[in-house]
């Protein structure tokens, strides 16, 4: 037996290096997935999220030919005293054109919290062709005990939508966060009308309280 | 499984005797003998029963679960407790039950089958192997915990196994990333075994189909462990350190665990079922006494399985909200595996065919074995189909699926191995007609339980439910009915194991006529210590 396995020692370190090197690169590649899922789903649309800060608006003429049902779903989170409502279940749109939602959060619960509404859209390759101007899901946001709060989505459906698409759901289902990381998000593109909409939409003496 | 070799059975030239003498006298004995031991045998032996421990611990959570569904509504335990059951059920029987009874299968047959003195590395060949209990003890202690022990099914589908989990949870990360680092050990050792050890003048094409097999298997392990471990590694810092990986409050995804997780996922269940392959291409020539058929394809084959099988994961994901490219994508190439494993049932039966056959209690598993995998593999083609696979989906069709490739394959290879190698493990025959009713009991036990599956699945009945609807009784009752018999009747297989050790009728070196591979050259039982000199191989054309 030691002679045997002495001699092929060299022989069985070479394997059990060249081993070692695949069982690393197969442990980063387990990570790098997370990022390249994301990557891949940011090109493709594929997971139908949006975008997590205000865009521009593209100045296209409207297209009036079509004509595309915008539906809005909100959803509660298990655990979470909120209501989340939303003024018009659905709206008709034509691809180019702006449009302006409102919607409403309500702490029906006893206590100050934290929570973000967080964005679905169905079928999921209109998610590369909505564009939001400003949103409420681009932070937390923070109710005391009974307030409520009022916020508009402004969005934009270009005009590169898939022809077949003639519906387009958007999900908003809150999460709640932790209560100390409400945070301001900032603009990507540097817009000045978003930032200064961003930030008036974010202040919550002028929110609208009812 | 097996007795130890005793000592005093030690067959090698003098020059060797005394080489190995001395080692011998400094051998510890009792306990520490099997707890220092890095003889490939004694750790074989160790695996297996190591094994069928969790395969008997398994099959009790079985049949808890069996037990509840016997009748509609909830009679024996609480919807909690049956989620903990068939959790466990599923975490001990793939982690803990089929995947070391092929290592240890390995441990014991690949050195013989190639000639080889020992594993390569026998001291990792240890580690391994004492890692296993480790991982086990800490898993199975968390149905002592308090909030339970993981109760969001073996694939711990995020958000379920992170925001919504037990505290046990973290117990359970750790214990799968202690077995993960054996069976990545494992292979390891098992790669340079059978990449380094050959006997002078094999050459890979001459190579035994179970080790062949055991060599895409150990890829493959080294392939996708890691990515099991950085799942969970994603979860335990979902839970502790505020991560959002699968947390989609936090930017993360859920759809994405399902995506790692069967990344990993449908490569392991070709982990539990190539070797299995191997083992039915070594016995069924044997007792059919005729070489394999088409040993070249078979190869090949494998290969091809082994290699799809990173191609198809989203099968398991049709209902996610797939775009169409990718469910017909996943849905041909699932559709294409079938191609390769066609290959291997025809070359089966080709062999079987104008053989001249007998029917000794290994061949009646092997037999078993090709039968009903296939019927397990036409389920699996139906599963494939995406637009069918809505109706199907989380029903009992998918339970009565993976049950049939997983029990009447991988479970029935694994006894058809050990009832072919007892011989050569202990030096005496199995008894013959005891063997013979634990294979009746368990054939009729396995479709009782598992046929009725596919129609209370095709009506609807969905899975990991402790209560159904009056309509699916009957089909239960069979199913519970079933499980207890075959449930009972392993009892029986552990008897015949224990009287095998202990006597029976004694074994020639070649214990079955029709056997040709290397290790029916040593003595059975094997010496403890084999191939010191390696043999000099004769190639036979296959």
């Amino acid at each position: 037996m030691v002679n045997v396995v002495e001699d092929r020692r060299p022989q069985v370190r070479r394997t059990v290096i060249k081993t070692l090197v695949v069982l690393a690169g197969m442990c980063v590649f387990a990570f790098a997935l997370v990022p390249l899922y994301d990557v891949f789903c940011q090109v493709t649309g594929l997971n139908g999220k949006t975008a997590s800060s205000a865009q521009s608006l593209v100045h296209q003429e409207v297209d009036d030919e079509r004509t595309v049902t915008m539906q809005f779903v909100t959803r509660g989170a298990a655990g979470l005293p909120w209501r989340l409502e939303v003024e018009e279940r659905q709206i008709r749109v034509h691809p180019g054109q702006s449009a302006e939602v409102h919607f409403t959060f309500r702490n029906l619960g006893e206590r100050s919290l934290v929570a973000r509404a967080v964005p679905s859209v169905t079928p999921s390759p209109a998610s590369l062709h909505l564009r939001k101007l400003v949103c409420f899901c681009f932070e937390n946001q923070r109710l005391a005990a009974g307030e409520s709060f009022t916020a508009p989505l402004v969005f934009q459906l270009t005009r590169d939508l898939p022809p077949e698409i003639k519906a387009v759901t958007l999900v908003y289902t809150l999460y709640p966060q932790e209560n100390d990381t409400v945070t301001a998000a900032m603009p990507d593109d540097g817009k000045h009308i978003d930032a200064v909409a961003t930030r008036r939409w974010a202040d919550r003496s002028s929110g609208g309280e009812t | 499984m097996a007795s130890l070799p005793p000592k005093h059975r030690l067959q090698s030239s003098a020059a060797d005797s005394a080489a190995t003498g001395q080692h011998e006298h400094h051998r510890p004995r009792g306990l520490m003998r099997w707890v220092l031991t890095t003889n490939h045998k004694e750790i074989g032996t160790l695996y297996l029963i190591f094994s069928l421990t969790m395969f008997l611990i398994g099959g009790v959570f079985a049949l808890v679960v069996r037990a509840e569904l016997f009748q509609p509504g909830l009679q024996l335990v609480q919807p909690e407790f049956f989620n903990q059951m068939t959790t466990m059920h599923g975490l001990i029987m793939v982690f803990g039950a089929v995947m070391p009874a092929f290592v240890g299968l390995a441990n014991w047959m690949v050195p013989l089958q190639i000639g080889a003195p020992d594993m390569a590395l026998p001291r990792l060949n240890n580690f391994s192997f004492w890692l296993l209990p480790i991982a086990f003890t800490l898993m199975l202690s968390t149905l002592f915990m308090p909030g339970g022990a993981p109760n969001f099914g073996w694939t711990f589908y995020a958000p379920l196994s992170t925001t919504y989990a037990p505290p046990s949870t973290t117990f359970f990360i750790l214990s799968l990333h202690i077995a993960g680092i054996s069976s990545i050990l494992g292979a390891i050792n098992i790669i340079a075994t059978i990449l380094n050890l050959r006997a002078p003048g094999m050459r890979m094409m001459d190579m035994t189909l179970f080790v062949w097999t055991w060599l895409i298997t150990a890829f493959l392990l080294i392939a996708v462990m890691p990515v099991l471990a950085g799942v969970v590694t994603m979860m335990l810092m979902d839970i502790n350190f505020g991560t959002s990986f699968f947390n989609a409050g936090g930017g993360g995804d859920p759809v994405l665990f399902q995506h790692l997780f069967w990344f990993f996922g449908h490569p392991e269940v070709y982990i539990m079922i190539l070797p299995a392959f191997g083992i039915v291409s070594v016995i069924i020539p044997t007792f059919a006494r005729k070489r394999l058929f088409g040993y070249a394809s078979m190869v090949y084959a494998t290969a091809s399985i082994a290699i799809l099988s990173f191609l198809v994961w989203a099968h398991h994901m049709f209902v996610v909200g797939l775009p169409l490219v990718a469910e017909l994508f996943f849905m041909y190439s699932t559709m294409l595996i079938a191609v390769p494993t066609g290959v291997k049932v025809f070359n089966w039966i080709t062999t079987l065919f104008r053989g001249s056959i007998s029917f000794e209690p290994a061949m009646l598993f092997a037999i078993a074995f090709v039968v009903l995998f296939t019927i397990g593999g036409f389920s699996g083609l139906m599963l494939a189909i995406s637009p069918a696979d809505f109706q199907y989906h989380d029903t009992y069709f998918v339970v009565a699926h993976f049950h049939y490739v997983l029990v009447p394959g991988a479970v029935f290879s694994i006894m058809a191995a050990v009832y072919y190698w007892l011989p050569k493990w202990t030096g005496h025959y199995p008894h013959l007609r005891l063997s013979q009713w634990h294979f009746w009991l368990s054939v009729i036990g396995v479709n009782l339980t598992f046929f009725p599956m596919h129609f209370s699945g095709l009506a609807g009945m969905p899975r990991r439910i402790p209560d159904y609807s009056l309509q699916f009784a009957d089909f239960n009752m069979v199913s519970s009915i079933g499980a207890f018999m075959f449930g009972l009747s392993q009892l029986l297989f552990v008897v015949i194991v224990i009287m095998c050790v202990r006597g029976g009728k004694t074994a020639p070196a070649k214990a079955w006529d029709g056997a040709e591979d290397l290790e029916w050259t040593v003595p059975s039982p094997a010496p403890l210590h084999t191939f010191e000199h390696p043999p000099q191989y004769r190639p036979v054309e296959h």
